[in-house]
């Protein structure tokens, strides 16, 4: 490993303690991990009534659109929690804990930084995705198909999910140098983008054609695709994505991860010299 | 001090408070004015999320009104619920009867997503912010500051309920646009005194949880967040609370702790008086057989966890200041 790659993986590694220290010692590590699946299940069982209540009023089951939506939604747990693992770092630091000012001129990579902060909100995530599967396969008769000889590709795809998400959560890391205490704004309404456009919850083929082409634009579509894919017997639904092979969708994937990383460099530099310039590195805006 | 004295004080006591509330009120609103770009993360992009759920159900409809047209050989009017529709009519009805559910899905996915900013501001703006204010050091100022505590949270709420109410009727006004949606406004009065109650209640539950996430510290910071999607679920932001009752006494547990907040009854109430036709899924009333939660009953439910949870708030927070004066740790930083 050369001495640049060893400072990066340091700081990763400190950071991602530090992350899990911040996140969970304020109680008991099982408490801590029931804490953190109840949200998420939570939004699950949203998703469940409503289908329930439509199922009721309306007297129409459907468990093809429901397993495509409580997987959607299950993968979603990786969106909400790594994004707002990443740019949630700038704002708690800058304003909460008032050490970006000393962590910033330390002698690291703050880009890597960010990244092992949000290390342990990722690990958290995977927890909390595994039992909501599980709970759907179990209690709410959620049927999976799972062809081992395509591990490969759901391992790959779940990798480059994960560095886009990282990615992109970066790139809000860098707008939030330059914005006031708008974590939650931001932690709600980013990953309603993607809740929206990228086919998570609902076809792509709901949305009207215009929305349709923006969630063919953003990486995260593919990966939800694929997942689902992957994981789920073949069934009646549209996705708009039914003419690309599961390899197309893993090099579509593989691209725009790629273009994403390339901003997410771009756009933190940019927040970070324009932050510099106007003296809000380290401003606090608690109103 | 005389009687004498003490009432001629009053006029000085109100006018105070009255003060300390505008003081209090007065950053909210001019601060989230000097930093506009609040419009964008905390109006704007939430519409997104709310989108996501009434294309749920629009979905759900276009996949439902699908089997309701679709003829096959051995259904030739299509289906009608688990059984082929009898004739043409039968059909009409089902699609008509789809058409004005999914209406009234979507209308209640809108109103919940206006009603979800005030909860989010009552959790992030009000029950955390005393901590949050202790953290940053304003904490002890405002203690010794001669103005009554519930002056000061009563300005954070007013502030508050300022900059929600612009998220709120964003959502509710590109909601109805956007998505097409119907309502009826039988019972303006009705639907203005609900509304006003549910956030007097909502706020006085703030004002309560101030006090005690001061006293729990980090624990309860972490509750804020806990307090997000769970209560999301539980009080039916996103669907019919009374699709509950349908699930036993599970469902009827969760039913009764959710009445306890004032959203769920706000939210139902109001859902009966702006969604055109029946009630679809109302609240049970469990020992009353085919009756319901109807919006003036709700509404004085609605009255008495107003005042409750505003007796509680004063209550709390003269323990909190009575724990504070015998510890002498309440603005400790970080615990």
């Amino acid at each position: 490993m050369s001495s640049a790659a060893r400072i990066h993986w340091r700081s990763f590694k400190w950071a991602a303690w530090l992350g899990w220290e911040m996140d969970s010692n304020w109680t008991e590590p099982w408490l801590f991990m029931v804490y953190s699946v109840i949200k998420p299940i939570a939004g699950a069982f949203i998703l469940v009534l409503m289908y329930t209540v439509f199922a009721l009023i309306g007297q129409f089951r459907d468990p093809d659109l429901f397993s495509y939506i409580y997987v959607g939604n299950a993968f979603f747990i990786f969106v909400g929690n790594t994004l707002f693992g990443t740019f949630q770092v700038i704002q708690s630091d800058r304003e909460w804990y008032q050490t970006l000012r000393y962590t910033y001129i330390s002698p690291i990579s703050y880009y890597t930084y960010i990244v092992g902060r949000a290390a342990s909100k990722v690990a958290v995530a995977a927890l909390a995705v595994v039992i909501t599967l599980a709970f759907g396969a179990l209690a709410l008769g959620v049927r999976f198909e799972i062809n081992l000889a395509q591990l490969p590709i759901f391992a790959a795809a779940f990798v480059l999910g994960l560095f886009c998400l990282v990615s992109i959560g970066i790139c809000l890391a860098g707008i939030s140098f330059m914005t006031a205490k708008h974590t939650h704004g931001l932690a709600e309404g980013i990953p309603g983008i993607f809740y929206v456009f990228c086919g998570v919850l609902f076809p792509l083929t709901a949305l009207p054609e215009w929305a349709q082409s923006v969630g063919r634009g953003i990486p995260l579509t593919y990966w939800f695709d694929l997942t689902r894919r992957l994981l789920l017997p073949p069934n009646t639904i549209s996705t708009g994505l039914g003419f690309f092979n599961d390899y197309e969708i893993l090099a579509l994937l593989l691209a725009s991860s790629l273009i994403f990383f390339l901003m997410s460099i771009g756009i933190f530099k940019l927040g970070e010299f324009l932050a510099r310039r106007a003296g809000k590195i380290d401003m606090t805006t608690s109103y | 001090m005389s009687t004498a004295t003490a009432t001629s004080r009053i006029p000085h006591r109100v006018k105070l408070n009255l003060q300390a509330i505008v003081g209090r009120a007065y950053p909210r609103v001019i601060g989230a004015n000097r930093e506009p770009s609040w419009i964008f993360f905390e109006a704007i992009l939430p519409l997104l999320g709310i989108a996501a759920y009434v294309f749920i159900y629009k979905a759900l409809a276009t996949r439902a009104l699908g089997v309701i047209l679709t003829p096959t050989p051995s259904a030739p009017y299509g289906m009608c619920g688990p059984n082929p529709c009898v004739d043409a009519a039968q059909q009409a009805l089902f699609q008509a009867n789809s058409i004005a559910n999914t209406n009234a899905l979507i209308a209640t996915v809108v109103l919940g997503g206006a009603m979800v900013a005030f909860w989010l501001n009552v959790l992030w703006s009000m029950a955390s912010q005393l901590y949050w204010e202790k953290e940053i050091g304003n904490l002890q100022l405002y203690m010794m500051a001669p103005m009554s505590r519930m002056a000061l949270l009563g300005g954070m709420a007013i502030g508050g309920m300022f900059m929600t109410s612009v998220r709120a009727i964003t959502t509710l006004v590109v909601g109805i646009l956007v998505f097409t949606v119907t309502l009826q406004l039988g019972n303006p009065l009705l639907l203005l005194g609900v509304f006003f109650v549910t956030l007097i209640a909502l706020y006085g539950m703030g004002m309560m949880l101030a006090s005690l996430y001061l006293l729990w510290g980090r624990e309860a910071f972490n509750l804020s967040a806990l307090l997000e999607e769970p209560i999301f679920f539980s009080s039916g932001f996103y669907f019919p609370v009374g699709g509950f009752a349908r699930f036993g006494t599970v469902g009827g547990a969760m039913l009764a702790f959710a009445t306890a907040i004032p959203a769920t009854l706000g939210l139902d109430a109001m859902r009966q008086i702006i969604v055109p036709g029946s009630p679809s899924l109302p609240i049970p009333i469990p020992w009353s057989q085919g009756a319901y939660l109807t919006p003036d009953l709700e509404f004085g439910l609605l009255l008495v966890l107003a005042v409750m949870f505003l007796f509680l708030a004063r209550y709390t927070l003269a323990y909190l200041e009575k724990l504070a004066r015998r510890e002498g740790r309440l603005t400790s930083r970080h615990q």
